[in-house]
């Protein structure tokens, strides 16, 4: 945009949302403590009946697909070059990499051996579908620490300033980053496609890796297209992940929200939401799951909620161009679009799981949901830092200096 | 005649089965996870076992777990509750009233099912599990990360956790005793079952003999072998006098439990060609993209 570039946020970092935020993220942080200290067995409610819980069905499930704003917009914004787009996709590529990151460390955490991370490197299996996912993730997340190091350049190159018995490093490493960056320049194109075509494939396998369980699966949810509409519907919620994102940075940090951008957003989320709906419906008609909903019971009550709040109200909102047009009407449907995802993955992994020798149910503990709301307090705070370090959100510029090298280490 | 004609057709599936399977395993040079004709197996008559649980000692002192003194198993109170094979026993048996005959109620034991198509071999991340040539499904300490992935795969929900482990939990389950029968001797619970209830030998052997017992003994036995097809066929089979369901074996079809997510997984990657396409295609969608904008500009 001419009128608006990326600038670091000048703010006070703690406010009393960012001090309650710090109590949630070292609340799960102690219980974290007590899992590797005593074992996953002492923190959660997990057994051998319900081998996972909400720290592979949230945190990395939903985790993955709350990301996947990094991967819509950079096909939106890159590969079909809509330039009016490129505010948004700085917000959206922190996230999905403070998001993958997070995804990695939960996925860690719920590793029994957890030092063993590595293994999949060295030691394959072509048929596993965890394999194929774990591949892509950590190679997806290597992606988008690439895609965020231009903003790292663009931040340093010229600036850095090392305390004094490091200040010898300061000219070798403004050198590296020049050469990242010129480097980087052409060859970006090269990542930025790797990301999409990675986040298709883990996308979509992650939602193969239930399909294993076979009857162990309530049919409502299982299906063999469970890879495709874990895809639709991670591409449908990646914009309005983005508009809340957006909206709540604006508000939090006193801008005014970019309404023009966000409008044009939302009218593209009604589109890919119909498309995942009727994918949904077309599945439940042909395997004639429908049957199920006529009984009143765990597995049909959140299977239309899902359906109900998470699909079909916000797709009726993305179509009203009022909806489009206000920014609380964006908020409230963005934000049933991502409770609907996550509700499908919390399904997906839990609710739909009934093993065939199960005592009792499974709920989480509440070492589990201290872990995971830690997690995302810790994320929401790490976002907070870095848009306050690297130029992130964009806000309407007043010198209009657009040539790239001239802002480069002019400040000095 | 109808069933005759259907197992004929069965057995040349199987066999042009293992002949492809023969095929590719050639190529691939891959000896583990492929089926042998001489693989074992062990038939469980329930209709003889008298729940003795002497099989359930025997395994903790196989593998060198943590077990009483045999005399405690003569405690028949336990077979009140249901029990589930986990880290501290890797078999189980449990016991169900017997409609026909309240005096002799039915003793069921429970292990891993050595399936001829593991789910848990399909699905380890790192290849921990093994189908092996005698049959056995075992698993490798030196590879496991702990993910549990085995465990939501498993159809019988058998492999078990150490969940109070904190520094190196591992995955439980029947190994087939492996390291016995190495040696050449039987699996510990088969060598002390005092009433032969559990046969060791070659499935395909074991799969007749179970067939052979229904035909002589019709009163005796529901015309039904559990594991010759279940789940694309298990190593250990059953034999029972009323349905298997009510004995809490899990209801199951005959297609092999990882076959669907296997196919799926391969079609999105058939030699890499679809991730390969996508990629092109991006690449194409944004060259043409940006020569457009670079046109555009131009004219402006």
């Amino acid at each position: 945009m001419e009128d608006s570039k990326p600038t670091p946020m000048k703010k006070k970092y703690f406010t009393p949302v960012v001090i309650g935020l710090v109590v949630l993220a070292l609340n799960g942080l102690m219980f974290l403590l007590a899992r590797f200290i005593f074992g996953i067995g002492a923190v959660t409610n997990l057994d051998n009946q319900h081998p996972w819980g909400i720290w592979i069905g949230l945190d990395v499930a939903a985790g993955v697909a709350l990301a996947a704003g990094g991967f819509t917009t950079a096909a939106l914004g890159h590969i079909m070059h809509k330039d009016q787009y490129h505010a948004i996709i700085r917000p959206a590529l922190l996230t999905a990499a403070l998001g993958y990151t997070f995804v990695a460390v939960s996925v860690m955490i719920d590793l029994g051996r957890y030092y063993y991370i590595w293994h999949p490197f060295i030691m394959w299996n072509g048929n596993s579908v965890l394999f194929e996912v774990g591949i892509c993730v950590i190679i997806y997340l290597a992606v988008l620490y690439i895609e965020f190091l231009p903003i790292v350049c663009e931040r340093f190159i010229g600036r850095i300033n090392l305390p004094e018995f490091l200040k010898s490093l300061n000219n070798p490493l403004d050198k590296l980053l020049r050469i990242l960056d010129k480097g980087l320049n052409k060859t970006m194109f090269i990542f930025i496609i790797a990301g999409v075509v990675l986040s298709c494939l883990h996308q979509s396998s992650l939602g193969t890796l239930m399909v294993i369980a076979g009857p162990k699966m309530h049919p409502l949810w299982q299906t063999p297209i469970l890879p495709l509409l874990f895809l639709l519907s991670a591409v449908s919620v990646g914009l309005p992940m983005v508009i809340m994102e957006s909206l709540i940075t604006s508000k939090s940090f006193g801008l005014k929200p970019e309404m023009h951008i966000l409008s044009n957003l939302g009218s593209m989320v009604a589109p890919l939401l119909g498309i995942y709906l009727a994918f949904k419906i077309g599945d439940m008609m042909i395997r004639q799951t429908f049957v199920y909903l006529t009984t009143f019971s765990a597995a049909s009550v959140m299977f239309t909620v899902e359906l109900l709040f998470g699909v079909i109200i916000p797709l009726r909102m993305f179509m009203s161009r009022q909806v489009n047009k206000s920014p609380l009407g964006l908020l409230i449907a963005s934000f049933l679009v991502i409770f609907g995802v996550f509700l499908n993955r919390l399904n997906n992994f839990l609710v739909a799981y009934t093993p065939p020798y199960e005592v009792h149910s499974y709920f989480p503990s509440i070492g589990e949901i201290s872990v995971t709301i830690g997690f995302v307090a810790f994320e929401i705070l790490l976002f907070r830092i870095a848009v306050m370090i690297f130029p992130i959100v964009s806000v309407p510029n007043t010198s209009a200096q657009r040539t790239k090298y001239s802002i480069r280490g002019g400040a000095q | 005649m109808v069933n005759q004609s259907r197992r004929d057709f069965l057995k040349t599936a199987a066999l042009v089965g293992t002949a492809v399977t023969g095929l590719s395993s050639k190529t691939k040079a891959a000896p583990k996870n492929i089926l042998s004709e001489d693989r074992m197996g062990v038939l469980v008559d329930t209709t003889v076992c008298i729940g003795c649980r002497k099989c359930e000692w025997s395994c903790k002192i196989a593998h060198d777990l943590e077990s009483p003194s045999i005399e405690v198993y003569d405690d028949r109170s336990v077979f009140k509750t249901m029990r589930r094979p986990d880290s501290k026993a890797l078999t189980v048996v449990n016991e169900y009233k017997n409609l026909d005959e309240e005096k002799f109620p039915i003793n069921v034991k429970v292990q891993c099912m050595h399936c001829d198509h593991p789910a848990c071999v399909s699905a380890c991340i790192v290849g921990a599990l093994s189908k092996q040539e005698n049959g056995s499904v075992i698993w490798d300490t030196d590879k496991c990360i702990g993910c549990r992935y085995c465990m939501v795969a498993c159809p019988f929900q058998v492999p078990a956790f150490e969940f109070e482990n904190a520094l190196k939990p591992d995955i439980k389950k029947c190994d087939f005793c492996f390291e016995r029968t190495k040696e050449g001797k039987l699996p510990a619970c088969t060598e002390i079952c005092p009433v032969e209830a559990i046969t060791y030998g070659r499935r395909e052997d074991l799969v007749k003999a179970a067939h052979q017992k229904i035909k002589n003994y019709p009163d005796r036995y529901i015309n039904r072998v559990f594991g010759e097809y279940e789940v694309g066929g298990t190593s250990w089979i059953y034999l029972a006098n009323t349905e298997f369901e009510k004995l809490n074996f899990p209801k199951l079809g005959k297609d092999p439990a990882p076959g669907v997510s296997e196919a799926i997984q391969h079609g999105i990657f058939a030699y890499f060609v679809p991730p390969v396409a996508l990629y092109a295609l991006l690449g194409g969608v944004m060259w043409i993209n940006k020569n457009k904008k670079k046109s555009e500009n131009e004219e402006i």
